[in-house]
């Protein structure tokens, strides 16, 4: 006969403990829809919030679902800043003129290389491309001299790519960019041949390290990442950059932007130049995600190989066409 | 997790639910509301398949013939098939053989080993996955695949089984064994055919989750529709693509839903004699106890410790640094309320349903039940881009709200709400209530104060029924939470996809802390279940 007064106050107590989230969307504080890897941008916000008093709720998701999510959302979106690993994601939004252009001085901060023509949003870091190769098999000899090579028959089996993931269909961006429709689809043919499927880098790297396979086309801040912790899954792994300005050598640039939906616009500009500012680039060269800053003012991780030597080919990432790369790589039976 | 509807029926000792003829409805007045709630939820579990049909007329003929009719597809279609060919079969050969173990053999130590043989319910699947991966990283596609699903899925037989053996009359065992039939053609002939049923629910049961879990299978790197939708939807939101892959998901569960009502027919087994019947005795194992006692080890050691040992190892190596205790508590904290807030919640919708199905049979209830029952059965990942297609794009209100998460929990464990409540009521004498309104009770108060106190412990089987498979809930927990919400399950999700196992670690044992006394409870009550 106590069961109501008991089952309402569990269901009370219940919902109370989800209520701090609710507090945390009024006003003063942002909803950022993060793309990025969870530490990095979960480090980001915690400084953000420490130096600001902005509270910050992170939405977690990949590149282009949440792009295609702001997309369905539109003028409804609850977001007010969204963060990217790579560059088609942003475009897709801004070519949808959802976002709301960034300040000057917030543009400022970063060097036009990294970032596009608009304005309507920003490089916040960059990652390149490699071929992480087992070290006990291939010496360098053995190495494609281009991304290219992979399609040759010789490389069959033996060499690994997360194909649904988005920084990989970044890469292929890329190849489309600068190869042209005809040159990539054979390559996404002789991929579909000839490359082992993983779900995610890590996972590839992972394969290469334990001898699944000779090598994967995965970006290079999962090895230093993964040799800062245990090191349990790169122990046989080194990484080979393709430069030359070939396609493998692409560079990525991770992008944030403000929405024109935005009920906090200024909070939300705050948050991206404090990004690119000198504390929120200190945080990639510190911390643990081991991606380059775009920043004027910062450097890169010691560890890495300096942004500038890489020899990467000149893209404007307003370039890379994100719908055309999905619907290729589903013709080709990838995803 | 999803449905588990038919291990709930066979763990809360449901077949007994029906109500008997004299209990004819008494109180039109009371009915029809009833009737009413019950309808409307029965309606809105339409909604996801609504949805599928919708999108499939959406997108036309010739989009559907060039997304779904292609060598992807077929790929898709191809392992699932292999998958559901070999992991449901093996998952019977070993749910039949440690039942029979526990149930029928003289191996030592058998409280033990009824333990052993459920316990894998309290490890969430993509957590078996995580610890097989780990212990050997080459582990991968259809084999892996097959291994992990038949250790984590075979409680879901197990349990049935196992009932089913126990409340078996050895009568016609004897019988058979005294016209000269040697022991294993006694099993044969006389004792599996009156297994039949238990091992069709219980297959169907492993079966549907085979269609629906993403988690072990993306973990162990072998995909099937829920992998292909998932990654379809990671690189294009609610596209047309996901939305059908998810049509034709569902279109195998329903395969799968006919198929096991073709096979399992409408035989029934009865036992009709006067009295008690015999406890069947145990058969003295001799020579062939080795061989039983490694079968149940390997078990334990393949189902039990190789997760176990994993979660240990890599909390061992990452110490201290893997326990943010804020992070880790705000996890479990909202874990829990969602558990409990879903469990509840859904007891209580499941309530009209279960009440017509034990006072009120009908032609219309049936009915009723069966939209219950179906819907629990889609996966998660199709009743989640349902849900999120319609809330943004009609629902906008409701869109990432937490009421929208809750329904999607609701409606994705509503059969188990459903069993739970019907096997409860059913114990629940009617004329109990009646004799509260003759002495002056007004019927509300005489349900209330009767009838729910007596179907309360069934009522708090249900809701930790639900609050199990919320607890390791990822897909939809995934797509439709709220911004800000981390869940014990998701953020044991992006650890593990950065290959941060050591810091998934404490999420994969809190999760396992907070499944071990509800897997617990449900044990006990099969174990108390009646037997005949």
């Amino acid at each position: 006969m106590m069961m109501i007064p008991r089952i309402a106050a569990l269901s009370l107590l219940a919902f109370s403990l989800l209520s701090p989230q609710a507090q945390a969307q009024e006003t003063g504080s942002l909803v950022v829809y993060n793309a990025q890897h969870e530490n990095l941008a979960r480090e980001w916000a915690q400084k953000f919030t420490a130096e600001t008093g902005i509270r910050i709720t992170m939405r977690q998701g990949a590149d282009l679902e949440m792009a295609n999510q702001i997309l369905s959302e539109g003028e409804a979106s609850p977001a007010d800043v969204f963060l990217t690993e790579n560059s088609p994601g942003m475009v897709l939004v801004d070519k949808a003129g959802l976002f709301e252009p960034l300040a000057k001085d917030t543009l400022a901060n970063v060097p036009d290389t990294f970032r596009p023509s608009s304005g309507n949003w920003i490089g916040i870091a960059a990652r390149s491309t490699v071929f992480a190769y087992d070290k006990t098999k291939l010496t360098e000899a053995d190495l494609p001299k281009s991304v290219m090579d992979l399609a040759d028959p010789a490389w069959n089996n033996r060499w690994a790519a997360s194909a649904g993931g988005a920084d990989f269909q970044a890469i292929v961006g890329a190849i489309l960019a600068l190869k042209g429709e005809e040159q990539t689809k054979s390559w996404l043919e002789a991929m579909k041949e000839g490359a082992k499927p993983y779900r995610g880098n890590s996972a590839a790297m992972k394969g290469v390290n334990i001898g699944e396979v000779e090598g994967a086309l995965i970006y290079h801040y999962y090895y230093f990442g993964d040799q800062a912790r245990t090191g349990e899954n790169s122990g046989n792994v080194a990484l080979h950059y393709f430069r030359n300005e070939d396609p493998g050598a692409f560079v990525s640039i991770s992008g944030a932007g403000t929405l024109a939906s935005s009920k906090n616009k200024a909070q939300a500009e705050r948050f991206v130049q404090w990004i690119t500012s000198k504390a929120g680039q200190a945080v990639l060269r510190e911390g643990k995600s081991f991606e380059y800053p775009v920043g004027s003012q910062e450097a890169a991780n010691p560890a890495l190989v300096p942004l500038a030597d890489l020899q990467a080919p000149k893209l404007d990432p307003d370039k890379l066409d994100s719908q055309k790369v999905t619907d290729m790589m589903t013709d080709a039976g990838l995803l | 997790m999803t449905q588990a509807q038919l291990s709930a029926a066979s763990l809360l000792g449901d077949r007994v639910g029906r109500a008997p003829l004299s209990l004819r409805p008494q109180r039109r007045g009371l009915l029809s509301p009833v009737v009413l709630a019950a309808a409307v939820v029965s309606l809105i579990s339409l909604v996801p398949l609504g949805f599928v049909l919708w999108v499939a007329l959406d997108a036309g003929w010739d989009t559907v013939v060039r997304l779904v009719f292609r060598p992807r597809v077929g790929e898709f279609l191809v392992n699932t098939l292999l998958l559901e060919l070999l992991a449901v079969p093996l998952c019977i050969a070993l749910a039949v053989t440690l039942a029979w173990i526990t149930e029928r053999s003289d191996l030592p130590g058998i409280p033990l080993w009824r333990a052993v043989a459920v316990a894998p319910l309290a490890i969430p699947a993509f957590v078996h996955s995580y610890g097989w991966i780990s212990a050997a990283p080459s582990l991968h596609g259809l084999p892996g695949a097959v291994l992990v699903s038949v250790l984590a899925y075979s409680p879901f037989l197990y349990l049935p089984v196992a009932a089913q053996l126990r409340r078996l009359d050895p009568g016609l065992e004897n019988a058979a064994a005294s016209l000269g039939k040697t022991p294993p053609a006694v099993f044969a002939l006389v004792v599996l055919p009156q297994l039949r049923l238990a091992i069709c629910g219980g297959a169907l049961l492993v079966g549907l989750h085979l269609l629906a879990e993403y988690g072990l299978f993306a973990m162990i790197r072998f995909d099937t529709f829920a992998t292909a939708i998932v990654d379809q939807f990671q690189s294009s939101y609610n596209s047309p693509v996901a939305n059908l892959l998810g049509g034709v998901l569902v279109l195998c569960c329903i395969a799968l839903l006919a198929l096991e009502a073709l096979i399992r027919g409408s035989e029934r087994y009865a036992r009709v004699g006067s009295g008690a019947a015999q406890i069947a005795s145990r058969h003295h194992l001799g020579r062939a106890m080795p061989i039983a006692l490694a079968t149940v080890i390997l078990f334990a050691a393949l189902a039990l410790g190789v997760p176990l040992i994993t979660v240990a190892r890599w909390l061992w190596s990452g110490g201290w640094a893997v326990w943010p205790l804020e992070e880790i508590s705000a996890a479990f904290g909202q874990t829990l309320a969602l558990a409990f807030g879903g469990g509840i919640l859904a007891a209580l919708v499941a309530a009209p349903a279960a009440w017509l199905s034990v006072r009120a049979p009908s032609r219309l209830q049936r009915l009723i039940e069966a939209c219950h029952f179906y819907v629990g059965s889609l996966p998660g990942v199709v009743v989640a881009l349902a849900l999120v297609t319609i809330t943004v794009r009609i629902a906008l209100p409701l869109y990432q709200t937490y009421a929208t998460l809750i329904i999607a929990y609701v409606l994705l464990f509503l059969p188990r709400a459903v069993t739970a409540l019907r096997a409860s009521l059913a114990q629940a004498p009617v004329e109990l209530e009646w004799a509260a309104m003759a002495l002056g009770r007004p019927p509300l108060q005489a349900i209330w104060q009767v009838t729910v106190r007596l179907a309360a412990p069934g009522i708090a089987a249900g809701i930790a029924l639900v609050a199990l498979g919320i607890t390791n809930e990822l897909t939809a927990t995934l797509m439709l939470s709220p911004n800000g919400t981390r869940t014990l399950a998701t953020q044991f999700w992006i650890k593990t996809s950065e290959l941060d196992y050591a810091a998934a670690a404490p999420y994969a044992l809190m999760m396992i802390v907070l499944s071990l006394p509800l897997s617990l409870l449900l044990y006990t009550r099969a174990e108390k279940a009646p037997t005949r």
